[in-house]
């Protein structure tokens, strides 16, 4: 069965039921663009397969029966195209949100992307707006391989007037993807397609997660764990597993990664003295390198042990499963990391 | 010679219902973006315009053409060669000026150059240096134009290279399927940088043709005619405006000048000089202007006057950029990013 390893992970995984209505990731963010799309008449949604039965995960399900094909269609396979019509639509009005199934595809739409839906407002002294969402979901396992398991954020990273957020719960989900289409700039969301059968409690109607401000997920007084998405679930696994051998790690989801919220980054290496940094995508040039860099750069007489951090390495993803199984970091190695930091 | 001029001769035909006044317009804006060029030109030495220019003489015709069948609730997005447009759809010539000398009062307050021309206040959406960049986001304009009901036509405008670009052909593909009230005009001025159109693209392989494969009404024009253009211009506003869809005009004009900075470049051995004379002798200001003198919608002591008056209008809008202040270091970085809901 396709992506067995991301369904068992989501049964095993606690679901934090506090108050409130449970719903998955994918429900949590078919309710957000709903909402959205109640809301503000300026709001539609387009991308490759979003009417299909398939649906982006479940995302974009019924959209197109509640609110017409006008405000909610398939589009030909053109990213680039697809990219700038979405630029120009929010430069005159519309408030677009346009999926990719994985961000692998967003790298044909570079150009708009980077060199114009960034750069407008600026460039129009800040006149012409671009409020747009891109929404795409990273690929792991099951042999996505090296063209549909990218994860391209740490490439963006260095892009003036993009922003980027990477949830890691349903109610985060939803609360950033309307934050997102609320945002007059435009907005990169990166889900993980492993975190789409998440469960979790998830408000009820409209309400926004502010960009660019991470929460902490656990408390702890030894370490100081960040990232964002999938692999904070990983850092908080990795973190219960070490609580019985006496580690007490901090992991801080910090949703956002750009801006970043680096706030709550200092505030905590401040405590623990000690960092390691975890991301989907590549280790070095990424979110792993920059967050560290940051922390060197402005709080480093707070540490007391070397950074670390824990990417992807400079490989591109293999294919098969045993090579897939060696590539990816898992809470195994992100708690060997922090045993070695902790020693 | 290889790029021959093929067009005809002006004909009361073309020139429709436009009244005479009207038709004396097309040859003030011609005229007034030939100075302006021509005046941008002869100052471009002194080093005070630090920006990367791409003149427009020759091929006025076609911004003019295509701009006078627009309104000013109609979007325009132009390519680097951005001047004609900017000016045929309404613009600001001391703003552009401005932009020019980089101060601080430029329509793009100095962070655009000549490459990046935008102004909401007359429909300029913006230019794109990046050829065929602005094409996909015209269409983006149209389709919001459809979606918000919007009685709204976006225009934009490339050239031959940018032609040689996918997302031109994926943009086509889009409009024509949401009959998107969309005018796509191609600028074949042969030339890309120096490399000619016969290196670039096969030979009788014709722009128009390949859009009208892509189901997008085209056709194509004398580009130094500007009646021609109006016209078709004119027809591709009504098809948009009735929910007809998108249209693609590819107007024929030489690029009188180098790709881009003041002067001619010949001499650098990349183009036949016969062909810029022959192109010369079907100017597209002065055949215009000799049409409706012979016509007798235009006195010679008319073009006088129209040209002191343009003259003055220059040499102000020089004198309002050279005395404008700079921006400065508070300037920099504002506006990165929009505050959202202010």
């Amino acid at each position: 069965m396709p992506w067995a390893e991301a369904l068992i992970a989501a049964k095993t995984r606690k679901i934090d039921v506090g108050e409130g209505r449970v719903l998955s990731y994918a429900e949590a963010l078919n309710e957000a663009l709903r909402t959205a799309m109640e809301m503000d008449p300026k709001v539609f949604v387009f991308g490759q397969g979003v009417d299909d039965p398939a649906a982006s995960f479940g995302v974009t399900r019924e959209l197109q029966e509640k609110f017409g094909r006008e405000r909610v269609f398939d589009v030909p396979l053109s990213e680039e195209a697809m990219t700038g019509v979405c630029v120009g639509s929010a430069m005159s009005g519309c408030r677009p949100v346009m999926t990719h199934n994985r961000p692998d595809f967003i790298l044909l739409s570079m150009n708009q992307l980077v060199t114009h839906a960034a750069k407008i407002h600026y460039m129009d002294e800040g006149r012409t707006r671009v409020p747009m969402v891109i929404w795409a979901a990273i690929g792991r396992g099951w042999g996505s391989g090296a063209q549909h398991s990218q994860a391209v954020q740490g490439m963006l990273l260095g892009v003036p007037g993009l922003k980027i957020v990477m949830p890691s719960t349903p109610a985060d989900a939803k609360g950033l993807l309307l934050a997102a289409i609320a945002d007059d700039n435009p907005v990169l969301v990166f889900e993980h397609r492993w975190l789409m059968r998440e469960q979790g409690v998830v408000p009820e109607g409209f309400y926004t997660v502010p960009i660019g401000k991470g929460v902490y997920r656990r408390r702890g007084a030894d370490l100081t764990i960040a990232g964002t998405s999938h692999a904070i679930a990983l850092a908080l696994d990795a973190a219960e597993a070490l609580a019985c051998e006496g580690i007490d790690a901090e992991v801080i989801d910090l949703r956002s990664v750009k801006p970043l919220d680096e706030a709550i980054l200092f505030e905590s290496v401040e405590k623990t003295g000690k960092l390691l940094v975890v991301d989907t995508g590549w280790a070095m040039g990424g979110v792993c390198a920059e967050v560290a860099c940051r922390v060197a750069e402005q709080r480093f007489d707070a540490l007391r042990a070397p950074l670390r951090r824990i990417g992807l390495p400079d490989v591109p993803t293999p294919a098969g499963h045993t090579l897939e199984q060696l590539y990816y970091p898992n809470a195994e190695t992100i708690a060997a990391q922090i045993r070695a930091m902790c020693a | 010679m290889r790029y021959v001029y093929e067009g005809q001769s002006f004909s009361r035909s073309e020139a429709g219902d436009l009244m005479p006044v009207q038709l004396v317009r097309l040859f003030r804006d011609m005229l007034r973006i030939r100075r302006v060029e021509e005046a941008v030109e002869a100052r471009y030495h002194e080093d005070q315009m630090k920006t990367p220019i791409h003149l427009v003489i020759g091929q006025e015709a076609i911004c003019v053409g295509a701009c006078s069948a627009l309104e000013h609730r109609d979007l325009v997005y132009a390519g680097h060669r951005t001047h004609g447009v900017y000016l045929a759809k309404g613009g600001d010539l001391p703003a552009m000026f401005s932009e020019f000398f980089c101060r601080k009062n430029g329509c793009a307050g100095s962070r655009g150059g000549s490459m990046h021309l935008i102004d909401q206040r007359v429909g300029m959406a913006g230019s794109s240096a990046i050829c065929g960049g602005n094409v996909p986001i015209a269409a983006g304009m149209g389709l919001a134009a459809q979606l918000l009901g919007l009685e709204r036509v976006s225009a934009c405008f490339f050239g031959d290279g940018a032609a040689e670009e996918g997302v031109i052909w994926e943009t086509l593909n889009f409009a024509a399927l949401k009959r998107l009230p969309s005018i796509f005009v191609c600028e074949n001025n042969f030339f890309s940088v120096f490399t000619p159109l016969f290196k670039r693209q096969p030979e009788g392989a014709e722009l128009w043709k390949k859009a009208e494969s892509f189901g997008v009404t085209a056709e194509v024009v004398d580009g130094t005619n500007v009646l021609a253009v109006h016209a078709a211009a004119r027809r591709a506003v009504a098809r948009a405006r009735s929910g007809g869809g998108p249209s693609f005009i590819e107007a024929r004009a030489y690029r009188w000048r180098g790709h881009g900075g003041a002067g001619d470049d010949n001499h650098k051995g990349y183009r036949d000089p016969a062909e810029l004379t022959l192109w010369q002798q079907h100017c597209p200001v002065e055949r215009y202007y000799e049409w409706l003198l012979e016509a007798g919608h235009i006195a010679a002591s008319e073009r006088e006057s129209m040209e002191r008056e343009i003259d003055a209008e220059i040499a102000a809008a020089y004198q309002h950029a050279e005395q404008s202040p700079n921006p400065t270091r508070a300037d920099l970085d504002t506006h990165v990013y929009a505050e959202t809901g202010a």
